[in-house]
């Protein structure tokens, strides 16, 4: 955990560390690009994460932030540009490579198996034993145990660590996630559109989560579609739309308002509007339609015709 | 704050109720394996009931016996479901086995040591080759086993007529070494004076670790994840590949020591064997309360399902009913027990 010993401050200003005389970022991409034979799912794309700072990478859906994660958890490998870890420049060849940095992906699907216990999923992969040789054995109880105090900090209270996952709600669920990424040393945890399927007040209960983990001093890289889930936990924000980079930002440079604005698309309201002029009959949708790209362009300063 | 706080004792409050209600016979209920116990028990009392000599300890043992045979193989089957797999080709990779030992020691005349030590590798070998096609080709383990399956069949009856020149295996009882190896695959055991059969003990043995493994070790953990979902159990580095391919030679270590013991106990081995066997081991652990679909289900389970097996197999002729009658009645056995396991599973889940 050398990456605590660096100032945050100097590093958000991306000045050179005073060791290495380089910036270092605990994880940073630099022009990062991924083609599947001729399609381009994703070209020049720029990013930081440091210690206790979430990174939001927003963007809807085909925007390339699958692709994106896949890059850093080591499912997909980038052709072009460079990820560094710590300065070091890496290419993970398996999620096993980059969990071993201490890059910890939580899934939409969240990677738990429905039917198995609580406690077995939370260890899946990683689980303690004692013992030696033939007779080396999980150790059950310690198991349980460390769940149930780990879920506690997170502020899930359970008894029954037993139950299969499945039956937990999808806020728990993602909460089960995180603190399994939490408790195995991740240093970066990558939240793969965590709110997406969650009502509003579970909505808040994992961004809660996102703020805890950030305070336990981890790089958080948050992804979503809802700028308004983002713009209150994220530090930068990394826009993203058709596989490019349309925008990064500092919280200090942009507010909420411009940021929807970026994200809703100013261009594509204005073309949605000529397209229902021409098709003709919508007269109050069109108005609807022009009212929200007049907001767009006022918080934005652009015209879109 | 206060909102926060009261949410936070409602939401903790709810949830240890949720708990509370779960009685210990609910949870009971919530294991794999307790449809099939149902089922043997009713079975047990029935064929008691209809046949005075099936619960004398003589006819107990034949049916411990007619169980274990099938038992053996379940366990292996068993895991191998839980793990998410299937595999056809069991039934004739155990003929394969026993005539590896046999045709080997007999052309070589070597000691019929070397030629059970061969089979183990030849029967670790499929399971491996079975394993590893499934996940290179990534094709369903039905497509891949029934291709083992139909392959195996054919060698079998090829070789034997090749090397031995006719449809069995020629007799090993005078070489050298077979005494022991009988003592070890299919002697019988007198325990007060009623003869149990070794394979009993083994197949108990066999369900003792399989269990054992699945519950307390790592790789029971990543057994039950693969089965789950291998995807999940691949983002969080469990080595998903291994492990599969892990199952299927668990399935040919059990598929050897039945096909040892088929070997030693018959001394000649019939080369068409086994075709359809391979039906009766998947059955007993479907019994058994393991889901088709994988992540569910126990070793004993397994064996609970071999041991209905066995027991509707020799009841019926302890009943001195036609034998005829059998596959239907495991037919409907089959069904019962799958639908009470669904009930049993929807309803331990919904509490």
């Amino acid at each position: 955990m050398n990456a605590n010993e660096i100032n945050q401050q100097t590093l958000l200003q991306n000045e050179a560390d005073p060791l290495t005389h380089t910036p270092v970022h605990l994880l940073s991409l630099e022009g990062v690009g991924k083609h599947y034979g001729n399609i381009i799912a994703l070209s020049d794309v720029t990013m930081a994460v440091d210690n206790g700072r979430v990174t939001c990478v927003l963007g809807d859906n085909g925007a390339g932030k699958s692709t994106l994660i896949k890059i850093i958890a080591g499912l997909h490998q980038h052709d072009a540009g460079t990820l560094n870890v710590m300065g070091e420049e890496r290419k993970f060849t398996s999620p096993r490579d980059a969990l071993d940095v201490g890059i910890a992906t939580v899934y939409q699907d969240l990677a738990v198996v429905p039917l198995m216990p609580i406690w077995r999923n939370f260890f899946l992969g990683s689980e303690l034993t004692s013992g030696f040789g033939p007779f080396k054995r999980m150790d059950v109880e310690k198991m349980k145990e460390i769940t149930l105090k780990e879920l506690a900090q997170m502020g899930i209270d359970l008894r029954d660590v037993e139950q299969p996952i499945g039956q937990l709600s999808g806020g728990e669920r993602q909460c089960v996630a995180i603190a399994r990424a939490v408790y195995f040393g991740a240093k970066v945890l990558i939240l793969d559109e965590p709110t997406a399927a969650l009502g509003v007040k579970q909505s808040g209960v994992v961004l809660r989560y996102i703020l805890q983990a950030r305070d336990r001093g981890l790089g958080v890289i948050f992804i979503t579609h809802n700028p308004h889930h983002a713009y209150p936990v994220g530090d930068r924000f990394l826009l993203l739309k058709r596989g490019k980079s349309i925008g990064y930002y500092d919280k200090k440079d942009i507010t909420l308002d411009e940021l929807t604005a970026q994200m809703a698309g100013g261009a594509e309201l204005a073309e949605l509007a000529h397209e229902l002029e021409q098709l003709g009959g919508h007269g109050d949708v069109v108005k609807e339609v022009k009212g929200e790209v007049a907001d767009v362009s006022q918080t934005t300063g652009k015209t879109y015709q | 704050m206060t909102i926060t706080q009261t949410q936070t004792t409602t939401k903790s409050a709810a949830a240890d109720e949720r708990v509370a209600k779960r009685s210990p016979f609910q949870k009971l209920l919530g294991r794999p394996e307790i449809g099939a116990l149902v089922g043997a028990i009713v079975l047990f009392v029935f064929f008691a009931l209809v046949s005075p000599t099936f619960t004398q300890p003589n006819a107990f043992a034949t049916v411990l016996y007619g169980s274990s045979t099938i038992g053996i193989m379940a366990v292996g089957v068993s895991l191998l479901m839980i793990g998410g797999e299937f595999d056809l080709s069991t039934g004739v990779a155990v003929i394969s086995s026993a005539l590896t030992a046999s045709m080997f020691s007999w052309y070589f005349s070597t000691n019929v040591w070397v030629g059970v030590g061969l089979a183990l590798l030849v029967s670790l070998g499929i399971g491996y080759i079975n394993g590893w096609i499934l996940m290179k080709t990534k094709l369903p383990s039905f497509i891949v086993t029934l291709a083992t399956f139909l392959m195996l069949t054919g060698l079998n009856l090829g070789l034997t007529r090749l090397i031995g020149g006719g449809v069995a295996s020629p007799s090993i009882s005078n070489m050298d070494g077979f005494g022991s190896a009988r003592a070890v695959f299919a002697s019988s055991v007198n325990i007060a004076g009623v003869d149990v059969k070794i394979t009993v003990f083994i197949w108990i043995a066999l369900v003792a670790v399989a269990t054992w493994v699945l519950m307390r070790t790592r790789v029971g953990n990543w057994i039950f994840a693969v089965g789950g979902d291998a995807n999940a159990a691949r983002a969080v580095g469990v080595p998903v590949k291994a492990t599969k391919i892990g199952l299927f030679m668990g399935v040919g270590f059990c598929g050897w020591i039945l096909g040892m013991h088929n070997l030693f106990a018959f001394d000649t081995v019939q080369s068409g064997e086994g075709v359809g066997n391979e039906f009766l081991y998947i059955i007993a652990a479907v019994i058994g309360g393991c889901l088709l679909t994988g992540g569910y289900g126990s070793a004993i389970g397994g064996a609970i399902g071999a041991f209905i097996f066995g027991m509707a197999n020799k009841g019926i002729v302890y009943a001195q009913w036609n034998p005829d009658w059998f596959k239907f009645f495991l037919g409907l056995m089959l069904l019962l027990a799958t639908i009470v396991n669904l009930i049993v599973k929807r309803r331990a889940e919904l509490k």
